[in-house]
């Protein structure tokens, strides 16, 4: 690290010491400082992790029985079982948790840009990169306990599920994550005193992201104007990717794929994002 | 402490371009307080986040704490606290969650931020709300929190942005107790804006009056009223002879207004130093044979200060 430490002290009072650090090092500490503040909210208050695990169980518990009807055999080889249906449905949900909780990032930041404490954060000599970055990074850490917990309730169920590849499986949905969190601080702030904006265009896009990734029901059974759509919306990779690493499988091209559209989605969003931290008052 | 030249910025939104403040020079030295005074959107704040890196001047440069503003702004952000118009708090925090967040920000070891929340929450009067939520605290309070904020980094140079807006007078004045406490303490440069001319006229030791996004008076309050303003003599005669009132007034005062009251004449004068004139006025009168029967001398305001440099009132502006 080419970490720098200068201290300098005013005479004849309370020596108000300064510091300030310059190099990389100031970077991963930066972000180690504003991860920690995010969070402090959820480890200060751990019952919004399990509530928010509410919606993805509802999914799991109403709408994979009507998967199971309605496309009995359809999932595997044995037959129209739950086992098969979880086994191609919980990836799925997964991936849901992710995209929703990711998205959301930016409603906090609107909230802080109104009351004014992210003015604060601007005015400090925090690296403008580090402010959106380490946001961007605690949407991971919630996700590797959700997604773990999502699965081990569906074991019970027929779920069968590989620890490691399952692991590698969460990681790479952190990688796209940050890539979705770092959009929704760019779109928070350009959204700036239109709230509505922000939830509008969150909204919209939310949904046909996730139909159009074959996350809810097959593509296959859908007209091939959507198979196509599909293969423009990176989380149909991610999804395709997940199902495969849950499965146990890393020797797979779709795991491959997931891992460039996690990387590229969390490069767009990063330079999107940084970019507009830096233009940000 | 500041060198600012030429500071500019301009908006532009839909084709329309707003020039917020046009071409600003100012210097502030070590130690000074200075209270930026005008009427909402005239440029003040504006000022105050070039000068803190927040906004990128349009043109012009600005030195604050010897590092410049746009090639620095790290250096410049380390050395400064600041205070917005908003709550710094984030509403969802414990107070003292948020005080060792601001430490980590700005690099400190987890000893010394410890330290220095715990000794600021004392100072400012927040003792035993630390496991209290933001959100919890009241207005007085969560301004307190801001100032702690403020000076987790021990700055030498404070800007505050309104920081007595929304506050009751008894905060209001509890809270100035407190930023002139840690003024003395730390031995701060302390930059403020404000549209409260009692403010201004009984805190700050220099006023720079902006309109308009330009300085157009910079002095201490006591100046800018004594070259910008006169103090009034209201006197009430038991005569009705203007002209014998006027003949008995002393040379060298100002304007003469008179005006019917109650069979006598209310008589309002113009001049300097109204208090240290009003004997000598009143003498001249009884010499003269008239009967004064009511005499006030009222001191000029920042307002009416503001009213002859703009030929609007600040205060009818403030309450518009």
């Amino acid at each position: 690290m080419t970490e720098q430490t200068t201290t300098t002290t005013a005479p004849a009072h309370e020596a108000p010491r300064i510091v300030t650090r310059t190099g990389p090092g100031k970077f991963v500490t930066d972000t180690g400082a504003v991860f920690t503040r995010e969070i402090l909210l959820v480890l200060r208050d751990p019952f919004t992790l399990i509530f928010s695990l509410l919606q993805p169980l509802i999914f799991l518990g109403l709408f994979g029985p009507l998967l199971t009807g309605a496309f009995g055999g359809g999932f595997g080889a044995s037959g129209a079982s739950t086992a098969d249906t979880l086994q191609w449905f919980v990836p799925g949900v997964i991936v849901m948790i992710s995209l929703f909780g990711t998205s959301m990032t930016g409603s906090n930041l609107l909230y802080e840009i109104m009351t004014g404490s992210y003015e604060r954060v601007l005015a400090t000599p925090l690296d403008r990169s580090a402010i959106l970055v380490g946001r961007a990074l605690k949407e991971f850490a919630p996700l590797l306990v959700q997604g773990l917990i999502i699965a081990a309730v569906c074991v019970p169920f027929g779920f069968r599920f590989h620890v490691l590849p399952a692991l590698v499986g969460l990681v790479l949905l952190g990688v796209f994550g940050v890539g979705v969190g770092a959009l929704s601080h760019a779109l928070a702030l350009a959204s700036k005193n239109r709230e509505w904006l922000f939830w509008g265009v969150q909204q919209s896009l939310l949904f046909p992201l996730l139909i159009l990734s074959g996350m809810m029901l097959p593509l296959e059974a859908g007209p091939s104007w959507m198979q196509t759509a599909a293969r423009f919306n990176p989380l149909t990779y991610m999804v395709d990717a997940e199902r495969v690493l849950f499965g146990g499988t890393f020797a797979d091209p779709a795991v491959l794929w997931g891992a460039v559209a996690a990387a590229a989605t969390c490069a767009v969003g990063l330079v999107v994002g940084i970019r507009a931290t830096r233009k940000a008052v | 402490m500041i060198r600012a030249r030429g500071l500019t910025k301009t908006f532009s939104r839909r084709k329309e371009t707003v020039e917020a403040v046009k071409g600003i020079d100012v210097d502030v030295a070590e130690g000074e307080l200075v209270a930026f005074l005008g009427p909402n959107g005239a440029g003040k704040s504006t000022t105050l986040r070039m000068l803190t890196s927040l906004l990128e001047p349009t043109a012009g440069e600005a030195t604050v704490a010897g590092y410049d503003v746009v090639a620095q702004p790290a250096q410049v952000r380390a050395r400064l606290g600041f205070i917005g118009q908003g709550n710094g708090g984030g509403f969802s925090y414990k107070v003292v969650d948020e005080l060792h967040n601001q430490g980590r920000f700005y690099g400190l070891p987890p000893e010394v931020y410890k330290e220095r929340a715990a000794d600021l929450m004392a100072a400012l009067e927040l003792g035993g709300l630390e496991k209290r939520s933001v959100q919890s605290l009241s207005g007085g309070q969560r301004r307190r929190l801001d100032v702690a904020l403020g000076l987790m980094n021990h700055p030498p140079l404070l800007f505050l942005d309104e920081p007595t807006t929304g506050l009751d007078p008894h905060s209001r004045a509890n809270l100035w107790g407190h930023i002139t406490a840690m003024r003395e303490r730390y031995g701060m440069t302390v930059v403020l804006t404000t549209h409260y001319l009692d403010e201004a006229d009984s805190m700050a030791e220099r006023v720079v009056v902006i309109d308009h996004g330009e300085i157009i008076a910079d002095a201490a309050p006591a100046v800018l009223k004594r070259r910008h303003a006169d103090d009034t003599l209201t006197l009430v005669v038991a005569t009705d002879d203007g002209a014998a009132v006027r003949a008995a007034l002393p040379d060298g005062l100002g304007d003469v207004e008179l005006t019917d009251h109650d069979g006598g004449l209310q008589v309002r004068v113009a001049t300097t130093q109204g208090a240290e004139t009003l004997p000598g006025v009143i003498e001249a009168l009884r010499v003269a044979g008239i009967t004064v029967t009511s005499a006030s001398a009222r001191q000029a305001s920042l307002d009416d200060v503001f009213l002859n440099l703009t030929g609007r009132s600040l205060r009818e502006e403030a309450a518009a």
